[in-house]
């Protein structure tokens, strides 16, 4: 009985391996989506213009502080389905537009890394800095960032994590991602015993999946406090 | 009369809010002296030094390093060119903890003055060699004793060749058995003639590589001369009361320790 649905949990791997790098093509794009944007927003966090600090306080608190599935929905029906560039049609499929979900809330989470992070940097480092003639620019870019992309690079592992897992709200806007195969093969075989061994398998790939981020973070937590 | 001081401040008054830190600051440094700037916590001593290289703006009086009036300095521009030639050393050392010693204090002059990368770099090492830290070159700030790092941030300053270095309390944040060291590297620089002006507790320094002493209290120079005036025959009371306490039970105490001051040595805190 056990054996059989393993055999047929076998045939229908290529199908979850498929939804699975699905899965990870969209937290891909969205962590680096959201590290652009989020790294812009960032800056203009620490910008001396109070309009451009304005906005960019406003991005992350309407996009720290909204439901992510909620992101997902407004992004799926408020995108049309192709956009025309340069004359062309070209289609902007769901994957996409759920890609653009969760690099909203990311870009956010990460613009508030970014200004934790340089705000850590003890006020000393600035003083010193001045006091050997460097410009703030100059203070910025060679004293200020380099220190904070150490520091930065455990929260931003841990929100990758927690963006990989976000994914899996895809499939509630029929993306193919690895729950909608994983339903699939669920409602086909139409064997109960199947479909909890078949949710047991997405949640350990999953688990197999993220785990190791966050023991690679712990690691760099750990060297990298100085 | 020497020739024109190097560092000259005039009625310098200074007030974080409704606090006057500095009341009144007149302080002379001709070039190539090294002056010591001593009194109890909080009188204002760090204050002067932020001050002299632009790290804090007076809202009264002069303050001319060289042919810059500090004081009148608008933008970046003008402090920029001021803090090259003025090195400043801070208690907490300040060392950049993402790069290596060398790179500590080859980012500066690259970066600022923009001198090539191999002649600074050799001149760096020498630095090293200069303040016994030759072997650690390759090492980070983290894996350096206090006394190591305070060497190392004096050759950063060294590396923009500055024509005088400011040194806020550098030894009060170091084990006692380093402070021996950091005094030692600083007890050469002025015997090679650097203009240096120290904020110290270290009174025994002090009072043997200083040309001029100033002894401060509550914003104001209580008196100033040389050192062995202020330290063997100081005429302000205050003065008197201050070095009683600071000299200890040691060898050379004030000329007239004032009978009084044992009873009230509560308002003098020393961090050594």
């Amino acid at each position: 009985m056990a054996i059989e649905h393993f055999a047929t949990l076998w045939q229908w791997s290529p199908t979850l391996g498929a939804g699975l790098l699905q899965n990870i093509q969209i937290s891909v794009g969205a962590i680096g989506l959201g590290t652009l944007l989020g790294l812009l927003v960032g800056i203009l966090l620490l910008s001396p213009l109070r309009p451009l600090r304005g906005v960019a306080r406003l991005w992350v608190q309407v996009f720290r502080n909204a439901p992510w599935l909620v992101l997902i929905y407004f992004t799926s029906y408020v995108f049309p389905f192709d956009v025309q560039i340069a004359g062309t049609w070209v289609a902007f499929p769901d994957w996409l537009k759920v890609t653009v979900g969760l690099a909203l809330p990311a870009s956010a989470n990460v613009a508030e890394i970014f200004r934790g992070a340089v705000a850590s940097i003890p006020a000393t480092q600035w003083e010193a800095a001045r006091s050997l003639a460097f410009s703030r620019g100059q203070i910025f870019t060679s004293i200020i960032l380099p220190q904070c992309l150490r520091r930065m690079l455990p929260p931003w592992m841990n929100l990758y994590a927690v963006v990989t897992m976000g994914t899996a709200l895809a499939s509630l806007v029929g993306v193919h991602d690895l729950i909608d195969s994983a339903q699939i093969a669920a409602n086909t075989v139409n064997r109960s015993g199947f479909t909890v061994l078949v949710y047991f398998s997405v949640l350990a790939l999953f688990f197999f999946y993220c785990y190791p981020i966050a023991r690679l973070t712990q690691r760099l937590e750990r060297r990298y406090a100085f | 009369m020497p020739s024109e001081p190097l560092i000259q401040l005039r009625d310098v008054h200074l007030a974080f809010g409704d606090n006057p830190v500095l009341r009144g600051i007149d302080l002379d440094v001709q070039a190539g002296q090294a002056v010591s700037i001593i009194g109890p916590s909080g009188s204002g001593k760090s204050t002067i030094l932020r001050c002299m290289t632009g790290l804090l703006r007076p809202q009264r009086g002069n303050i001319r390093i060289g042919d810059t009036a500090v004081e009148q300095l608008q933008g970046e521009a003008g402090l920029i060119a001021l803090r090259k030639q003025v090195g400043f050393v801070f208690q907490q050392y300040n060392l950049f903890p993402h790069l290596s010693v060398l790179d500590n204090l080859l980012i500066a002059p690259t970066k600022v003055l923009g001198r090539p990368r191999q002649a600074v770099r050799d001149e760096a090492l020498a630095l090293l060699d200069k303040v016994r830290l030759g072997h650690k070159a390759t090492a980070f700030p983290g894996e350096l004793s206090g006394g190591q790092q305070q060497r190392v941030a004096i050759a950063r300053a060294l590396a923009m060749r500055p024509k005088l270095i400011l040194f806020d309390e550098v030894t009060s944040a170091l084990d006692p058995e380093m402070v021996g060291e950091v005094l030692a590297v600083i007890r050469e620089l002025t015997e090679e003639g650097m203009t240096c002006v120290l904020v110290t507790h270290e009174m025994r320094f002090a009072e043997e590589i200083s040309d001029q002493v100033y002894f401060t209290e509550h914003g104001r120079i209580v008196e100033h001369g040389s050192a062995e005036q202020v330290f063997r025959a100081p005429t302000h009371a205050r003065t008197q009361a201050f070095l009683q306490h600071a000299l200890g039970e040691g060898s050379q105490r004030p000329s007239r320790p004032a009978p009084d001051v044992l009873t009230n040595l509560g308002r003098y805190s020393l961090s050594v």
